[in-house]
């Protein structure tokens, strides 16, 4: 259609009406355009605020009955119908903190030997396992855990953790026994697991989009490949970087399935990561279609909604350090 | 091209008869522990009668919200609902099977039914106070048992169960300390221990952790091959569960003592009485909107007495005894009614 505007060699009266038809079709277009995507934009918005809002308006009776004392209550019983919120919230936290200290690193390196040392051939194939390993359903790595993985541990690697850190104190208190192959420790492997792929996709592809002359310069001045990752490769791609490190976080705080297999279930604090212990995704899944009773049900919407809350907490700061990082590398 | 069109018009047509058939199936919610029971009574009924079930196993509690949203016919719940209740949403509520449930162990040389425990220490050993398999109280009711200096792993119900109220309830009735420490509730503050969800998820841990304790249906611990203990029932006698245990157990219940026979079967009396015995409810409205879907759900629970006993006993069910089956059709003519008064079914 666009091309009949520009048709016609000489400018007669009934081609300036056309091209003027034209371009107002043209405008009329454009404008529907932006419409359509100023309303989808918008949907997110009014999708978001409507799950808000219901969960608010869910959380309600727990929130009048308990008020904030809710957020650092140890107890929840049904039974007497007294819930807090506090070992769930521990339990993600830590869970989380686990899997980020192991994935982080790992999958970092796996990105920077992908992108920097790997010799061409084996790239696609360990490519393509990580991809793989992100398609990977929860609910397997649910089983798995609780099939092959817990046992080993309780078997394997647990006593020989009680063992070794039994002496040092501070740490014995970490990894206290007994060991059920399930608990905290499981959790935060297996969500590790889960998050690596994330983490190191997405690393990976903005690790390649560095601009090949910023490295050679950096080598032609005699860096080792470790500083050109370090000063080079990670400034450059800082913000990437943290992109990826905040969406595996985002899955590791809300995964459900494969954490309620190796967790354990049990609403309590223990000092000692090797104990089970809850999260509030967990919670929720085990317990919403047998809870009896209004407060019991709106205390579990409560729950969602400081999940809901954690990861705003989460994406606000990751947002904030990226700002400042901005600010002090002055880009 | 004209191939798939008429394929898509058969297919359409097919549907299309298929779903008035469709709409005639009772609808019903809750337990999960009868949940393999109801499907296969249903699958059987089907065959015979052409009308089948549409059971969401989803739990007894959200069974009974169900019920009470009346989306479905009938609600299922493993808790029996008190005559208040009952009377406020103007319910009726019936036993439908019956089971058991059994305490299982993982410790090495020990086999199935070679371990003996009794309420007080089962209660003890739930609430964490009791923590390795060596301890005396232990010892002292398996004299010739070697049991190793192992921690004791608890395995219990994430998810709220019947299978849970039953065993606390049972625990609650023993000890005093049970009963106000913990209480009794398809779900609990549980002192100690690991959650599992669903009887296949405690069975599985079970299985899999050295030293754990657990309690699960009877079928489970078949199916898993798992180590069932033996118990000392109320009158001091050491029982197997057995189909026998539990029916003696059933057999000494006294049904009408409660509204809706809301009769939990724990600790019931009798030499030969299984303690941890548990029935299953099912809960339709005294006067149904819709009478009709009412009275082919109650229809098909006479079926299943008369005809289902057999399928229970093969999945380790206890179905109902024939008195209390009577009794129960003579609760639906004077209960349950329609709009004019009179009953939606009439057992022949």
């Amino acid at each position: 259609m666009a091309d009949i505007a520009y048709e016609g060699g000489a400018l007669s009266a009934t081609e300036t009406v056309d091209r003027a038809k034209v371009l107002r079709r043209l405008r009329l277009g454009d404008s529907a355009f932006r419409h359509i995507t100023r309303v989808a934009a918008i949907s997110v918005l009014i999708i978001l605020s409507g799950i808000i809002l219901s969960l608010v308006y869910g959380a309600w009776p727990a929130m009048q009955t308990f008020g904030i004392s809710f957020l650092f209550d140890e107890s929840w019983n049904p039974v007497t119908e007294r819930f807090g919120a506090i070992a769930p919230i521990y339990g993600t936290v830590l869970t989380s903190l686990i899997a980020m200290l192991i994935a982080v690193p790992i999958g970092l390196f796996i990105a920077l030997f992908l992108t920097e040392l790997c010799p061409m051939w084996l790239r696609r194939p360990i490519g393509v396992a990580i991809e793989l390993l992100a398609g990977i359903p929860s609910i397997i790595y649910g089983i798995w855990g609780l099939f092959v993985f817990a046992p080993f541990l309780q078997q394997h690697v647990q006593p020989f953790l009680i063992d070794l850190f039994g002496p040092i104190p501070i740490l014995n208190n970490l990894f206290a026994g007994p060991p059920y192959g399930i608990g905290i420790l499981t959790a935060g492997l297996i969500l590790a697991i889960m998050v690596l792929p994330f983490i190191t996709s997405i690393s990976r592809d903005v690790f390649e989009a560095v601009p090949p002359v910023l490295k050679e310069a950096a080598y032609g001045l005699g860096c080792t490949t470790w500083e050109v990752a370090r000063y080079v490769v990670l400034p450059y791609t800082r913000v990437g970087v943290i992109g990826g490190v905040m969406l595996g976080l985002g899955r590791a705080l809300g995964e459900t399935m494969a954490v309620t297999f190796v967790i354990g279930n049990a609403h309590r604090i223990s000092g000692s990561i090797l104990a089970p212990g809850t999260t509030i995704s967990a919670t929720i899944a085990n317990e919403f279609t047998e809870a009896v009773g209004d407060i019991y049900t709106s205390s579990l919407i409560m729950l969602g909604l400081i999940l809901f809350c954690i990861t705003f907490i989460v994406l606000a700061f990751a947002r904030l350090m990226l700002m400042r990082l901005n600010a002090r590398v002055g880009a | 091209m004209k191939h798939w069109t008429a394929f898509a018009a058969a297919g359409f047509i097919a549907a299309a008869a298929y779903l008035p058939a469709n709409a005639a199936d009772i609808s019903g919610a809750g337990a999960t522990f009868p949940y393999p029971i109801y499907a296969k009574w249903a699958d059987t009924y089907k065959k015979e009668t052409g009308i089948g079930l549409n059971y969401q196993s989803i739990g007894s509690g959200g069974g009974i919200k169900q019920i009470q949203n009346k989306t479905v016919t009938f609600g299922a719940t493993d808790a029996p609902l008190k005559g208040a209740d009952l009377e406020k949403w103007g319910l009726a509520q019936f036993p439908a099977v019956m089971g058991g449930i059994v305490p299982v162990v993982n410790l090495e040389g020990i086999k199935p039914g070679e371990l003996t425990l009794d309420g007080p220490t089962l209660a003890k050993i739930f609430l964490g106070e009791i923590k390795t398999w060596n301890d005396a109280a232990i010892q002292k009711l398996n004299p010739s048992a070697k049991l190793p200096n192992q921690a004791i792993a608890i395995v219990h119900r994430s998810d709220g169960s019947g299978t849970t109220f039953n065993f606390v309830y049972y625990l609650s009735e023993i000890s005093p300390d049970f009963k106000s420490k913990v209480g009794v509730n398809t779900s609990v503050q549980w002192p100690a221990g690991i959650g599992a969800k669903g009887n296949e998820g405690v069975a599985n841990n079970v299985a899999i952790t050295r030293g754990a304790i657990g309690y699960v249906e009877y079928a489970y611990a078949l199916q898993n091959k798992l180590t069932h203990t033996k118990m000392i029932n109320k009158a001091g006698k050491t029982v197997e569960p057995t189909m026998e245990a539990f029916q003696a157990a059933a057999a000494n219940a006294d049904w009408k003592s409660q509204p809706g026979y809301g009769v939990i079967l724990a600790n019931q009396p009798g030499d030969m009485s299984w303690p941890m015995t548990a029935a299953t409810w099912i809960l339709v409205y005294k006067t149904p909107v819709d009478a009709a879907a009412t009275a082919s759900a109650l229809k098909f629970f006479d079926w299943a007495y008369r005809n289902g006993g057999k399928m229970a006993e093969e999945l380790h069910y206890v179905p109902m005894p024939a008195s209390v089956v009577k009794d129960i059709e003579s609760y639906w003519q004077n209960e349950v009614k329609d709009a004019n008064g009179k009953p939606v079914f009439a057992a022949m």
